[in-house]
């Protein structure tokens, strides 16, 4: 393959990430920031510094309680702390995406500005699409997907600060529920066999237990024990058919 | 304002730090090995008992809602999204006016 014919293949992934970014995915992540801007809107940030947590930190949960947190009155070192918990979610993910869209040509500066744009939704995305694709196009098909998504994002959070004056209660729990039942869809409706649909099943029974006993850690411990026990469950029926 | 700054800031790097260090861990761990398999089964727990605790057990406006009614509205949603061949978008809308809706009836 010539020099040339490469760097046209990995323009055409990314250009082909961004344009499937811009249609459903791109709809939804936009909704769910549209609600972020006005709720960074009601607890008195300014524009600017709801744009920079969309920016930032870029996964709503953290935002949301960013925000929550603030407007409790809690110190700054525990609000960090709280976000930090709520992001881990994001080490399993980028350890198991990287070496999925990593290619011959991955540069340092690109791996870089794709961990930042990473989010669950382009996660979920991409750990199904790009196992149909040629390696050297994986990541910038992903960089193309996610940094896409981010733009909107950042663009929704400035459109609902705005709007925040506009919405009825009825139109903000719409935008509230739209996140959930877009997981709810995405990870139902297409996961389905193997090792990933058992750690979801799994994930689904522990994640609200341990909410019980400890809100604050549930995601992380309810992630590893319902993943834990999904990958034993997987190991035990591989060794009974072997 | 200065300090508002200075949190987002902060929670910015912190989440990063994750985003980073799996990056750095991702070159040690085989695609194939059964680590990888395992931190692949974390990751898809992880995300589906924090969007399962949010439909059980949710918080702010969402508390307001039935547990019936939210149950409902994402089993719509999965219905819509095959009869629509599986098409997203399409699950996602239902899902949303089915809680919009119940609220509506409710008078809220």
């Amino acid at each position: 393959m010539s020099e040339a014919g490469y760097r046209v293949r990995v323009r055409r992934a990314r250009l082909r990430g961004a344009r499937e970014a811009l249609g459903v995915p791109g709809a939804v992540i936009g909704a769910g920031m549209l609600g972020f801007g006005a709720l960074a809107y009601e607890a008195g940030f300014n524009v600017l510094l709801a744009a920079a947590c969309t920016a930032g930190i870029w996964a709503l949960p953290g935002q949301l309680v960013l925000i929550e947190m603030h407007l409790a009155g809690a110190a700054g070192p525990l609000t960090v702390l709280a976000v930090m918990l709520t992001a881990v979610r994001f080490l399993p993910m980028s350890i198991s995406l990287m070496p999925v869209v990593r290619g011959p040509g991955s540069t340092r500066t690109s791996i870089i500005v794709a961990s930042q744009v990473l989010s669950m939704t382009s996660w979920a995305w991409t750990m199904k699409r790009t196992a149909e694709m040629p390696r050297e196009e994986r990541l910038a098909y992903f960089v193309g997907f996610a940094a896409t998504c981010w733009a909107v994002g950042v663009a929704a959070t400035v459109a609902g600060f705005y709007l925040a004056g506009g919405f009825t209660p009825l139109v903000r729990l719409g935008f509230v529920f739209l996140n959930p039942v877009y997981f709810v869809v995405l990870l139902v409706g297409e996961v389905r066999a193997g090792l990933a649909a058992v750690a979801l099943v799994c994930g689904a029974i522990a994640g609200p237990l341990v909410h019980l006993v400890d809100p604050q850690w549930s995601v992380l411990l309810g992630g590893l024990a319902g993943g834990t026990i999904a990958y034993s469950i997987q190991r035990i029926m591989e060794r009974g058919r072997g | 304002m200065v300090e508002l700054w200075l949190l987002v800031l902060a929670a910015s790097l912190a989440t990063y730090v994750w985003r980073g260090f799996g990056v750095v861990l991702s070159g040690r761990i085989a695609a194939e090995s059964e680590l990888f398999k395992w931190v692949g089964a974390v990751a898809y727990a992880m995300i589906a008992g924090l969007v399962s605790r949010i439909v059980v057990m949710p918080s702010g406006m969402l508390a307001e809602t039935h547990l019936l009614e939210r149950a409902a509205a994402c089993a719509l949603a999965l219905v819509a999204y095959h009869v629509a061949r599986r098409n997203l978008l399409v699950g996602v809308s239902v899902g949303v006016a089915v809680i919009m809706a119940a609220a509506a009836a409710r008078g809220a």
